[in-house]
């Protein structure tokens, strides 16, 4: 005789509903979750309840396909689940464990209704091992694509904040520049560098790489690349910020720079402001000071 | 001579550039190079992964602290499986490239390693060996 494992579980979670969530719950006290503080036993058990009872839903309508149609409602709700574990901070142990948690009340349920008939037992125990697993995978992955959305947001934002153009003076930019440079990047700085030019009406830009770790060949053909484009643009450009040992490796590359280059942003500006027919004088000593 | 540590990482990826380098000046700053010294073995080793990951299609390299004497150096290995290089000297010379770069890539490293050997063989693949000494 073939016992269906879906049904056999599909009644145990009917019959026994409040002994598995209230099992459900103490497992889920104990575990590392709650102790975390970042979310309150209220929210935990709510979630709980709310995925149980989309759980014996799914499994009356049939079938213990947990990617069928029938189980959309219940993934839809253990990904939001997931989703918010992973922006609250969650370890993927924690976030996984929700639904693992459920398999021991489950696993003694069955075994307290099915103790007498071995088939029904394994056949509930196999059935809910299998859903169980496939909703915890479900979990996972959720929690892994959102924590990729929240990296890949974080990257674009470093790719913004960490290139600013910097209005020095009338028609004077800076770009400070921070970190590896790589294509993404220069892409982005080009851009951020051209449109400032357009919008400040900028003769001058000054781009220091204090902050860029090792110049290699790559660096510095990207850094070629962009002082090119500013130069179409009708802007001259300053390198700044290159120290000694940078400089030194940089002609055992062979690498030839061809354009104005000083040691310190501070250096490239007050070239800046001679080449726009400015300069910086002190203020004047007042009288009192003349006399002594 | 003799080999104190060795490690190996792989270059699968332009983030994985970024780790060698990390991972170099890690090293280099254990053997006490100085700035100048670190400089040149992280700018010559960003080429070499670069050129491991770009025309060899990915590979790995072995970093070794080795010693000779009371002298301490960082020897890094690159290999790929890539499709090798025919004419090494022709690879060598400045501002040569087969790809899209300025060409200063293996001469530069070179110039900025104490030690350097290249062995290649087309069809099969790459090695490049550089040290620096303190």
């Amino acid at each position: 005789m073939r016992v269906d494992g879906a049904e056999v579980l599909e009644r145990t979670l009917t019959e026994d509903e409040a002994a598995i969530l209230e099992a459900w719950n103490i497992s889920l006290r104990e575990g590392t979750s709650l102790q975390s503080g970042r979310i309150r036993e209220a929210e935990l058990q709510t979630q709980a309840k709310i995925v149980f009872g989309q759980l014996q839903g799914a499994l009356a309508s049939g079938g213990i396909d947990a990617d069928a149609e029938h189980y959309a409602a219940l993934r839809e709700t253990l990904a939001d689940i997931s989703r918010s574990r992973a922006i609250q901070g969650f370890s993927p142990t924690d976030t996984a464990n929700f639904i693992f948690a459920l398999k021991e009340p489950i696993f003694e349920a069955l075994r307290r209704k099915s103790a007498v008939d071995a088939t029904k037992l394994a056949a509930g125990v196999w059935a809910a091992g299998k859903v169980l697993d496939r909703l915890g995978l479900h979990t996972m992955e959720v929690f892994l694509a959102s924590r990729e959305d929240v990296i890949g947001r974080q990257g674009q934002e470093i790719a913004e904040l960490s290139t600013p153009v910097v209005r020095l003076w009338d028609g004077i930019l800076a770009l400070p520049l921070i970190g590896t440079l790589d294509s993404a990047r220069t892409g982005v700085v080009m851009e951020n560098l051209l449109q400032a030019i357009v919008d400040e009406e900028a003769e001058i830009a000054i781009i220091d790489i204090t902050g860029v770790p090792t110049v290699d060949t790559l660096v510095a053909q990207h850094l070629l690349k962009t002082v090119a484009a500013a130069r179409l643009m009708g802007a001259d450009c300053i390198v700044s910020g290159i120290r000694p040992q940078i400089a030194q490796t940089m002609v055992h590359l062979g690498v030839e720079l061809n354009v104005v280059s000083k040691a310190t942003l501070a250096d490239a500006f007050a070239l800046a402001l001679k080449r726009t027919g400015r300069k910086v004088v002190r203020q004047q000593a007042t009288a009192t000071e003349e006399r002594r | 001579m003799t080999v104190s540590t060795t490690e190996t990482l792989a270059i699968r990826s332009g983030d994985d550039v970024v780790r060698v380098r990390q991972r170099v000046r890690a090293l280099a700053v254990d053997i006490g190079l100085g700035l100048v010294d670190q400089t040149k073995i992280i700018t010559a080793a960003s080429e070499l992964a670069r050129n491991t990951l770009d025309y060899g299609g990915g590979g790995e390299v072995r970093a070794e602290i080795v010693l000779a004497g009371t002298r301490r150096g960082l020897r890094l290995t690159f290999e790929d499986r890539g499709p090798g290089i025919a004419d090494i000297e022709q690879a060598m010379t400045d501002h040569y490239t087969s790809g899209r770069g300025l060409g200063l890539g293996l001469g530069g490293a070179k110039r900025l390693s104490n030690e350097f050997h290249i062995e290649s063989t087309p069809g099969v693949g790459t090695r490049v060996m550089i040290a620096r000494w303190k």
